[in-house]
């Protein structure tokens, strides 16, 4: 009955018009901003674009030579994984939670859902109105117990600082299309696994967590894409990628490099190689992590 | 409708269009970085200009922190649509300076139909600052500041310190901190904004050391950084000592620093002379001194050298608005706004006059310390240590010490490693920017 017919225009035109307005976008946000990074990555210019000289592949040979370069890469894939991991867990652990309750379901969720509306600069300087060692309130309390609390000079706290700002603003998307994926889980199965015996941990991890796959997968693409490019306002607006360089992720590195130290031709060649870390990224995930997705 | 139609209602246009011009007023466009109190000086300024004449209206803009504006204004040059005047902080100078074809020098603008231009009216130290090596003023000096000492008078007391003594040297200003410190009068002794500006940059001014060879950057842009001589390198080492049990404590880059002193948190605090009004707003029992110097420097105390920003004016533009221009600088200049812009902000006079007028009114025997950064950038003719500090990339240059400093202050490296470092890296970052 369900013929895998493909819906067909009569008019030839049409579905170019349809798609019209996205390709235009794709255009202008995208291929024309890539194609003058490239541009730019192969050339060697002073700020004011006064003097242009074509250097060939010099930017590329010099920031992939560069040691701070290979720091910003590490500080990047520690930072990713820990935001994308921390973030996604526990969103699962809160949809899980907030699927059993009965008595204000929607309180619950809309409450969990709000700081996704917050901009990732406002959440940046929430965090750091708390945490900052100057004048920061909990920054006081963690100190007054002794603890020796100083991201502005502790690399590690400040990841930490970074990681939690990250996380907590994108728990709530993630917490979103959790609950949503929970509630397409068929009841029966669960009961069915009830009956027979199956204790919670066991429900969960055998019916409940794979059937999330298609949602986890998703998300998990999401919240790489999320933590490599979107995080960016919590991290000039916390750390500003310090102290010392224990924060400068690859895309502060492309910010620093071209925006405060007006480097245009290192700047463009790092945003070209990030454009390819990214498209790379984005087809191992689909191409071996969706593998093992059960669509249902 | 016909070729000849549109040819023709484009020709009457443009007769319109040139005749109304004619009778309009000139807008100057003005780009600023600054906020809050400064904020309203600028707005005030550019009223009071526009109401003082009808030829021209000058349009301030806030464009976001000192490298935002800076930024903004390079990428509008780029897109050919550059504002007519923009603020540029001082690390900023070299940027500009560097690209001579993007600007036009002040002094041509304010000589411009035969006016005449006296650039001994002007304070000498900041102008030399903003001038090429030939003596050309390219730049006006808007909100200069000179760095000096806050500290706190009711923990001076506490600690069993004379509040009305300041403590004058380097060393003094350690000791003062570990006894704030060890006497429970305060959590910390010392802390300090910009040590870039503050711990390298006028610490080689004001001990008359060289900062960097090639007058500081100042004769040419070929510069090799002289910063990890034994001098800076005991300077710093004191401060790594002292940050270990939280004697001295770092706020950040730039003036994070400023709440540690203003919460009573810290009992002495370095930062700019423009940072005054704050301090007074919070209502503290303070008191100021010049900036320490070291007295193992045998030449010390020589003079400081100018922070805060300048105006630029960029080039391409029409004799009309070059002639507004050199009309808003006029008024700028004019002794009662200068004498009132340095009263009210803590920055200081660009005119000698001003200097003198305030001086005559009594305004420094009512507010005593007001006068130390003038003093201190004028007391002495600068030497080739201390005329200033320019390099075409000084911005990434303050980051990479920056970076150094704050992997020394937590303990991962020395004072002679840090400052090794930043000589090592300062200095390809500085050939690579001069396209060596």
């Amino acid at each position: 009955m369900a013929s895998s017919t493909r819906v067909t225009f009569p008019n030839k035109f049409l579905p170019y018009l349809l798609l019209a307005p996205q390709l235009a976008i794709t255009a202008i946000f995208f291929y024309w901003p890539a194609s003058q990074a490239i541009y730019q990555s192969v050339l060697r210019e002073d700020p004011f674009g006064l003097s242009t000289q074509f250097v060939g592949l010099d930017n590329f040979r010099r920031v992939l030579g560069d040691p701070n370069y290979l720091n910003s890469l590490q500080v990047t894939v520690i930072f990713s994984v820990a935001t994308a991991l921390i973030a996604m867990a526990l969103a699962l652990l809160l949809a899980v939670m907030a699927d059993k309750v009965i008595r204000g379901k929607g309180i619950y969720r809309t409450l969990l859902i709000w700081p996704y509306a917050v901009a990732p600069a406002i959440a940046g300087m929430l965090w750091l109105f708390l945490f900052n060692p100057s004048m920061g309130t909990l920054a006081y309390l963690f100190r007054s117990t002794g603890y020796n609390w100083d991201p502005l000079l502790n690399g590690d706290q400040a990841m930490v600082l970074i990681v939690s700002a990250a996380a907590w603003k994108q728990i709530s998307y993630n917490f979103l299309f959790f609950v949503a994926g929970l509630q397409s889980i068929p009841k029966s199965l669960i009961e069915a696994a009830a009956i027979d015996g199956a204790g919670e941990t066991k429900r969960f991890w055998t019916i409940v967590f794979p059937l999330l796959a298609p949602t986890t997968f998703f998300l998990l693409v999401v919240n790489t894409v999320y933590a490599f490019f979107d995080t960016f306002g919590i991290i000039h607006a916390v750390t500003g990628g310090g102290p010392g360089k224990a924060t400068e992720t690859l895309v502060y590195k492309v910010y620093n490099d071209g925006f405060v130290n007006l480097i245009l031709g290192d700047s463009a060649a790092q945003s070209v190689i990030l454009m390819i870390i990214v498209i790379g990224l984005t087809a191992i995930q689909f191409r071996y992590v969706e593998r093992k997705v059960h669509y249902g | 409708m016909t070729f000849r139609g549109t040819s023709l209602s484009l020709a009457l246009g443009i007769v319109l269009a040139s005749s109304t011009s004619s009778f309009a007023v000139t807008e100057i466009s003005w780009w600023h970085a600054m906020t809050g109190a400064n904020n309203e000086v600028v707005n005030t300024l550019s009223k009071e200009f526009n109401e003082s004449q009808s030829d021209y209206k000058v349009v301030p803009v806030f464009k976001g922190t000192y490298p935002e504006t800076l930024n903004a204004g390079i990428a509008a040059f780029r897109a050919k649509q550059a504002p007519d005047i923009i603020q540029v902080f001082d690390a900023g100078t070299g940027v500009m300076m560097a690209a001579e074809g993007a600007i036009k020098p002040v002094a041509d603008i304010l000589s411009m139909g035969g006016a005449k231009f006296d650039k001994s009216l002007y304070l000498p130290g900041i102008v030399a600052y903003y001038s090429k090596p030939d003596g050309t003023m390219l730049s006006f000096p808007y909100n200069s500041s000179s760095p000096i000492l806050y500290y706190n008078k009711d923990i001076f007391k506490k600690a069993g310190l004379d509040e009305n003594k300041p403590p004058k040297t380097w060393p003094e200003v350690w000791d003062a901190a570990k006894k704030i410190k060890t006497s429970g009068a305060a959590k910390c002794g010392y802390t300090s904004a910009w040590l870039t500006w503050i711990h390298t940059e006028n610490f080689a001014a004001w001990n008359n050391l060289p900062w960097g060879s090639n007058e500081n950057g100042i004769g040419g842009v070929d510069v090799e950084l002289k910063i990890n001589a034994p001098i800076y390198v005991k300077h710093f080492q004191e401060l790594a000592d002292l940050a270990k049990d939280g004697t001295f404590r770092y706020g950040g880059r730039t003036s994070e620093a400023k709440p540690l002193f203003l919460s009573g948190e810290c009992g002495i605090y370095n930062d700019s002379s423009g940072g005054l009004g704050d301090v007074i707003k919070s209502g503290m029992n303070y008191g100021t001194g010049p900036l320490p110097y070291d007295p193992e420097a045998k030449d010390a105390p020589q003079n400081t050298i100018p922070g805060g920003a300048s105006l630029w004016v960029f080039a391409g533009k029409s004799e009309e608005q070059y002639k507004g221009v050199a009309a808003f600088f006029n008024f700028l200049s004019k002794t009662e706004i200068q004498a009132r812009l340095h009263q009210v902000s803590g920055y200081l006079p660009v005119t000698l006059a001003a200097y003198e007028e305030t001086k005559k009114s009594g305004f420094y025997d009512k507010n005593p310390g007001r006068e130390t950064p003038i003093q201190q950038m004028m007391g002495k003719a600068p030497t080739e240590n201390s005329k200033g500090v320019r390099l075409v990339n000084l911005p990434q240059v303050r980051d990479i010490q920056n970076e150094e400093f704050e992997n020394m202050l937590s303990g991962k490296q020395t004072a002679q490693q840090a400052l090794d470092n930043a000589v090592k890296r300062g200095n390809a970052a500085i050939k690579q920017a001069i396209g060596q």
